[in-house]
């Protein structure tokens, strides 16, 4: 078998490669071509079509091996209108969400899809049918759509959404329960679609910057680092270590603010207040430390493709490092009376369990797939910058419950917070910022990026002119919803807030 | 037990005071922009071009010798530093000023250093809706950032409820909508969905540039560009920002019904 396989272009991210160098693979064998691979240890990162200038649409998938902190791309053409290919997800359903977008964008039909539906309800790039019919803007809106029934006795259907009771994003949950028990739970997504990815795109480099930073607002520093990342390693230019630094500390304070809000949300959820009270709070402590660097309490206007935009001065770096040590004491006293009351536990473990075998089937990244045991870390795995140097652990857990993610996060807000109270005291010195200058051309390179929710992924082209053509943006999202939806199966409804919360997923990082 | 009154102890009293005291902001943190036109050079037009989200235009006026006049639409304001970082005469500049919030979407409009702040509603709602407010909160075509500093409020920080200002799961439970998000074309029944089931007299708020003007997916196919030209809702309250800080936000909130001294 390995004399066919080395037709993978393997690369890390943040170093361009030219895009003539892709493999392409005949589009009957790009399946079993990219399944194989999952045998030695790759995963599916991200799954795309792209439109050539010749119109026809070459699909590319980025494999990561996180073992061996590699990244491997191969491709494969489809010509005509309405192309089909087999698709990966009847071997591996960890494509499905990826191969329902390129089938509702391009028109292609991934055969044998065990379940092509929808994703995000847009219109196909060229007006063509997508595989389940024509668009229709009049009739065609999230939710329309026949969902998958049980029927018999006693059995009855819930529907949630697309406005939720919380100040909480839309999207549309529909529950086939027997009772209280959840048999099946289908998310109906695409609500926030704001056609972000074209907007990567835009002539007003800020303009593309800011829509990165607000794929998903509330990751924003994870999805700035990965698109300047992938942009720098067009440009052939890395940053600096200071300002390498900088980006990690604004990284690590994002995690600390959205796990410290979700332990709170955890607590609120079971009725527990005196957590949820108490990180509510903290939670936006973390965010001030944010705004003490660059004036936003989510980090916007902080990273552009170059370096960063605000410095931290001996001075800021002391302050933010004295109020850490205060957060710190406050922060762990109430994790640890939250993980040592006996009826918080009760109601965590064994709730909402994935297994090992199904997060790795479906591709779970994140808090999420380091609970059922995945060691899958882009900050260890695929480390770029300063994370080479500065080194967090991997936490992992086994019983891949609410506990399970609940106690990933209480880990890694450890050690996160000790990996800041190190760096402030020694930032490197250099520059923060140097305007890219010329992009190579018919390039691609990568950016991956450890977000608190998982690994976010861009993936930048450059055309002969040497101006970014295309940016392929992933929310780890689009990997994890369907985590979801497993885990509800067989749980009680009653139960759906605190499975959802230990998830934490992002609906506008997903519908893009 | 003990460990939960200990905590509680170790934790004490998080409540600001505000509206008697204003919390300490950050530093580097960016509120009202000021434009000083004096200073603005004529023929010079760098933070039109440069802003990403066409905020800054320069329009013809007739005041005395000045013939033109440099205005900011903090509607479509993402409270970047573009304009600031390239303006060789630094006209342009930001404050600490967390006031924001305008009744009319014009108000958003700034060529100085002032701001027409929101005016509360007019007595007849007021009288009905008395001390209390009741919104549902949509998200429409959002980044979940307005959002979630909406939901700040809640936290003991803000305590949002010792003002009568609540969220209620229900629209029919609500006096108004408080919408954040572009108005994503996926959204766009749900929005009008949700206002309909708002019984009358009812109010929306535009909370987020995007909400306002469309923001950073101001043009997109997707989106309708937020609320700001009344086609899609009406709207009683903008607050812009991108996000707006959670100041701002209940500063907005708190002027709409008459709880905060007017200026």
């Amino acid at each position: 078998m390995s004399e066919q396989l080395p037709r993978w272009l393997y690369l890390r991210q943040g170093v361009a490669v030219d895009e003539a160098a892709v493999p392409t693979i005949a589009s009957e064998e790009f399946a079993a071509h990219v399944v194989a691979m999952r045998g030695r240890g790759g995963r599916i990162s991200s799954l795309f079509a792209r439109r050539l200038a010749t119109d026809a649409l070459r699909v590319y998938c980025l494999l990561a091996f996180d073992a061996d902190s590699t990244l491997a791309i191969c491709a494969t053409d489809l010509a005509g209108a309405n192309p089909s290919y087999p698709s990966i997800t009847a071997h591996w359903p960890a494509a499905q969400a990826f191969e329902r977008a390129i089938a509702e964008s391009y028109g292609v039909t991934p055969l044998h899809h065990p379940w092509l539906k929808p994703l995000r309800y847009v219109a196909t790039d060229n007006g063509t049918p997508a595989p389940w019919g024509k668009f229709d803007p009049a009739k065609t809106i999230p939710g329309d759509y026949p969902f998958y029934r049980v029927e018999g006795e006693e059995v009855h259907e819930v529907a949630v959404g697309p406005i939720h009771a919380g100040v909480i994003e839309p999207g549309h949950f529909r529950f086939q329960c027997h009772g209280e028990d959840v048999l099946h739970l289908e998310i109906v997504l695409g609500y926030q679609h704001r056609g972000a990815q074209a907007l990567l795109l835009h002539p007003n480099a800020t303009r593309s910057a800011l829509v990165a930073e607000t794929i998903a607002g509330d990751a924003t520093i994870g999805h700035a680092m990965a698109y300047c990342v992938a942009l720098e390693g067009l440009g052939g230019v890395s940053v600096g270590m200071r300002a390498s630094a900088i980006r990690a500390i604004a990284l690590e304070l994002e995690r600390l603010a959205n796990h410290v809000g979700d332990l709170g949300a955890l607590g609120l959820d079971i009725g527990f207040l005196p957590t949820s009270a108490y990180l509510g709070r903290l939670r936006g402590d973390f965010l001030n430390l944010t705004a003490e660097i660059c004036g936003s309490r989510f980090g916007r206007n902080l990273l552009r493709p170059g370096g960063v935009k605000f410095d931290i001065d001996t001075a800021l770096a002391e302050k933010i490092r004295t109020k850490l040590e205060g957060l710190q004491k406050e922060t762990l006293e109430v994790l640890d009376l939250m993980f040592s009351t006996p009826s918080v536990l009760a109601r965590f473990e064994g709730t909402g369990a994935l297994t090992r075998e199904t997060a790795e089937e479906i591709g779970l990244v994140g808090p999420a797939g380091r609970a059922c045991g995945c060691p899958r870390d882009a900050r260890s795995n695929h480390p770029h910058g300063i994370y080479q140097f500065n080194q967090l652990p991997l936490a992992t857990e086994t019983t891949g419950d609410v506990s399970a993610r609940a106690v990933v996060r209480w880990l890694e807000v450890q050690r996160s917070l000790e990996f800041l109270l190190d760096i402030l005291t020694r930032l490197p010195e250099g520059k923060t910022f140097a305007p890219l200058t010329a992009l190579k051309s018919n390039a691609l390179a990568i950016g991956l990026t450890e977000t608190w929710r998982g690994e976010a992924t861009y993936v930048a082209f450059s055309d002969a002119a040497g101006k970014v053509s295309f940016v392929q943006p992933k929310d780890p999202s689009m990997h994890n919803w369907y985590g979801l939806a497993l885990a509800l199966r067989n749980v009680a409804i009653s139960d759906f807030p605190i499975c959802n919360k230990s998830f934490s997923l992002s609906y506008c990082g997903h519908d893009l | 037990m003990l460990k939960i009154l200990q905590t509680r102890l170790h934790q004490g009293h998080r409540t600001t005071k505000f509206p008697l005291e204003i919390p300490a902001l950050p530093e580097r943190f960016r509120g009202r922009p000021t434009i000083d036109q004096a200073k603005c050079s004529p023929q010079c037009q760098q933070c039109v071009d440069a802003c990403p989200t066409s905020a800054l235009s320069i329009v013809p006026v007739e005041n005395g010798a000045t013939k033109r006049e440099l205005r900011l639409d903090l509607g479509k304001c993402v409270f970047c530093t573009e304009c600031v970082d390239i303006c060789p005469t630094g006209a342009i500049a930001y404050t600490k000023d967390h006031r924001l919030a305008t009744s009319t979407r014009e108000d958003l409009i700034l060529s100085g250093d002032q701001l027409k702040l929101a005016e509360g509603l007019g007595q007849q709602i007021t009288s009905r809706l008395g001390r209390a407010l009741r919104l549902r909160e949509v998200a429409a075509g959002s980044c979940n950032a307005c959002d979630l500093d909406t939901n700040v409020l809640n936290t003991v920080g803000w305590d949002l409820s010792r003002f009568g200002i609540a969220f209620v799961a229900s629209p029919r439970h609500a006096d108004g909508l408080l919408v954040t998000g572009a108005i994503s074309e996926n959204m766009r029944y749900a929005v009008r969905d949700a206002y309909d089931a708002v019984p009358a007299p009812k109010i929306v708020i535009a909370l987020g540039a995007c909400a306002i003007s469309g923001g950073p997916y101001a043009g997109s196919p997707a989106t309708h560009n937020g609320l700001g030209d009344g086609s899609i809702l009406p709207v009683d309250l903008f607050i812009p920002g991108c996000p707006p800080h959670p100041l701002t936000i209940l500063d907005g909130l708190l002027r709409l019904i008459h709880r905060i001294p007017k200026g």
